[in-house]
């Protein structure tokens, strides 16, 4: 009976998941497109409780849902609504192209991993309630991959630096780019 | 482990790959490429997380937590240069974005 649960929350899940992916990419207006990636996210989170990765998926809603979808909606009401129709037109090189560079990678994506792993996909490890737990996340975090953990926080650093003078307004007007020779010097000279 | 198998978790992890891969492919605007790389970003995240359930060892775990880290430093750079477009008067669309003289 759990398992037919399971299954269940599995099959919603998954339908959720890869339906509002394909939403965030067909969407003509960016602001449905950034609601459709929270969906996606939040379903992404399902997935991960069932992989018994419970503080990865409260790390999901709370970091990616939370913080950086909001930041999304925020720059795409900044620049006002900027429709970018994907299928207008009609198909085509471009789009034929990119289908089936798309589909190239998920077909050699699903044939390595196939080839690669057979059948021991399905005899997975035993685990113990305490796997993905936050404990268990913070004593691997703080001994086994301390490295990992500062050079994150360095990264993090330099972004939000870098993010704060790609926002901020320029102090002096930018010098005017010279002018090509011999093509505009006209203007000053008559 | 209740549920379907790991390989079914990596299967969807690549479906969930490929259809970023699309968008980053297909569309224009900046802004929905990054929602795209995202998209990516989630499918290898998926897939590292049903590996580390595979092997009943949480160090997949914590190269996801790295990269949400990581992809959240791109969504700053990413959102901090397309704002700086729109500041500079120039068109949001990757194939107009050939020239980044500020």
């Amino acid at each position: 009976m759990a398992d037919l649960l399971v299954w269940l929350i599995w099959f919603l899940a998954v339908f959720a998941c890869l339906g509002s992916g394909v939403a965030v990419i067909s969407f003509e207006n960016p602001f449905y497109s950034a609601i459709a990636l929270i969906g996606n996210l939040a379903s992404l989170a399902v997935l991960y409780l069932l992989l018994n990765a419970e503080f990865v998926a409260a790390a999901q809603v709370l970091v990616y849902a939370g913080a950086v979808m909001v930041m999304f909606l925020f720059v795409i009401a900044y620049l006002g609504k900027r429709a970018d129709a994907p299928w207008a037109g009609g198909p085509s090189i471009q789009t034929l192209a990119a289908a089936v560079a798309a589909g190239a990678i998920l077909v050699e994506v699903i044939a390595v991993i196939g080839l690669a792993s057979g059948d021991r996909l399905s005899d997975e490890a035993s685990v113990g309630a305490a796997f993905g737990s936050p404990a268990e996340i913070g004593a691997v975090f703080l001994t086994d991959h301390l490295l990992a953990f500062e050079i994150t926080s360095i990264v993090l650093l330099a972004a939000a630096v870098g993010g704060v003078i790609l926002g901020s307004e320029p102090k002096a007007p930018p010098p005017e780019p010279e002018a090509p020779s011999g093509v505009q010097g006209t203007g000053e000279k008559t | 482990m209740r549920g379907p198998d790991v390989g079914w978790y990596v299967a969807v992890a690549a479906f969930l790959f490929s259809t970023g891969a699309l968008g980053v492919l297909l569309r224009r605007s900046p802004l929905i490429v990054l929602l795209s790389l995202e998209i990516m970003l989630n499918g290898a995240n998926l897939a590292l997380i049903a590996l580390a359930r595979h092997h009943g060892d949480v160090d997949g775990q914590i190269f996801a937590l790295t990269v949400m880290a990581v992809a959240a430093a791109e969504v700053v750079v990413g959102l901090g240069l397309i704002v700086a477009f729109a500041r500079g008067r120039l068109e949001l669309d990757v194939d107009k974005l050939r020239f980044l003289r500020g």
